[in-house]
């Protein structure tokens, strides 16, 4: 792994010391050119359906949203703000109870405004997939005014009073 | 008919909503929690400190959101009838319109259609204001209701 990537890795696993990846355990697995790959242990808490064990759909939301970004910055080889603006998400089979979820990421195309990244979440065989997603991120979403700029709605022209 | 099923069917539309978040531990691992005006149902995630996903804004995780709205479906879904099982996501599709502040969120589900197996929903998730929405999704779910 280069020094480049090495550097991104490392500030890909201090991403995931926001709050929600905490509390879920998030951990990066791989993070380089072809993109970035997470592990979301399995625990009970996060069971959606206790009749058979499988992790909740919301639980792998978030694992791939938060894979889909670590996958931009690994594109951008360097930090820029950036905004999801959709995620599409088709879930295949349920994931094995009590197995691990994995998610690898990778961004096909960035331009200057907007990245698009797949993803797939599995349990043991990527090729056999638990979800896959489709996603677009707005690049440099602060646009040069100040950090979450563009975030405060509120106050924008033309939002709803 | 099952002795489940034979209680399942007096349950009235509030106690079908109560059992059916009670029994989900991922719903008490946000914190989602209820309530039901006549047949239509609002989930209410209050703000806590865990479910921030950048914590610069903050602003609460894209995923919880989608989590948010995707419990809301399969909620809705429980209180509108009987169903033999929860019903499964087979997919959804989110959109992010505002950042999700450090506030109480609601979100409210549309049951566009219920087939016999396939159910179309849509759900907004908003925070200060119900017309200005924070983000929408809308899915696809297999349902399998208990009669017939």
């Amino acid at each position: 792994m280069s020094d480049e990537y090495e550097q991104m890795r490392q500030m890909a696993q201090a991403m995931n010391g926001s709050p929600q990846a905490r509390a879920l355990g998030l951990e990066t697995v791989g993070f380089d050119e072809t993109g970035a790959t997470m592990r979301l242990p399995y625990r009970p808490e996060i069971v959606g359906d206790p009749e058979t064990g499988i992790v909740a759909g919301g639980a792998v939301t978030t694992l791939l949203d938060h894979v889909c970004g670590h996958a931009v910055h690994a594109e951008m080889k360097g930090f820029t703000t950036i905004a999801t603006l959709d995620l599409r998400i088709d879930y295949m089979r349920p994931a094995k109870p009590g197995k691990d979820i994995f998610a690898k990421a990778h961004c096909y195309k960035a331009t200057k405004s907007v990245a698009f990244v797949r993803a797939v979440a599995y349990d043991d065989d990527p090729d056999d997939p638990v979800a896959a997603v489709q996603a677009a991120f707005m690049l440099d979403s602060s646009a040069g005014r100040g950090f979450g700029a563009n975030l405060k709605a509120a106050t924008r022209k033309g939002a709803p009073k | 008919m099952s002795d489940a099923d034979a209680i399942a069917a007096t349950l009235s539309p509030a106690e079908r909503l109560a059992a059916a978040l009670a029994r989900v531990p991922y719903v008490k691992f946000l914190g989602i929690h209820a309530e039901l005006a006549g047949d239509e149902m609002t989930a209410i995630l209050p703000f806590s400190e865990h479910l921030i996903g950048n914590p610069v804004l903050p602003a609460i995780h894209g995923g919880v959101l989608g989590a948010l709205m995707e419990v809301t479906a399969l909620m809705q879904l429980s209180v509108a009838e009987p169903l033999k099982h929860q019903p499964r996501t087979i997919d959804v599709t989110i959109e992010y319109l505002r950042s999700g502040r450090p506030l109480t969120t609601y979100a409210r589900a549309e049951i566009k259609k219920v087939g016999r197996r396939i159910a179309n929903v849509h759900v907004e998730a908003w925070q200060t204001e119900r017309r200005a929405p924070i983000a929408a999704l809308r899915g696809h779910f297999l349902v399998t209701p208990r009669e017939g």
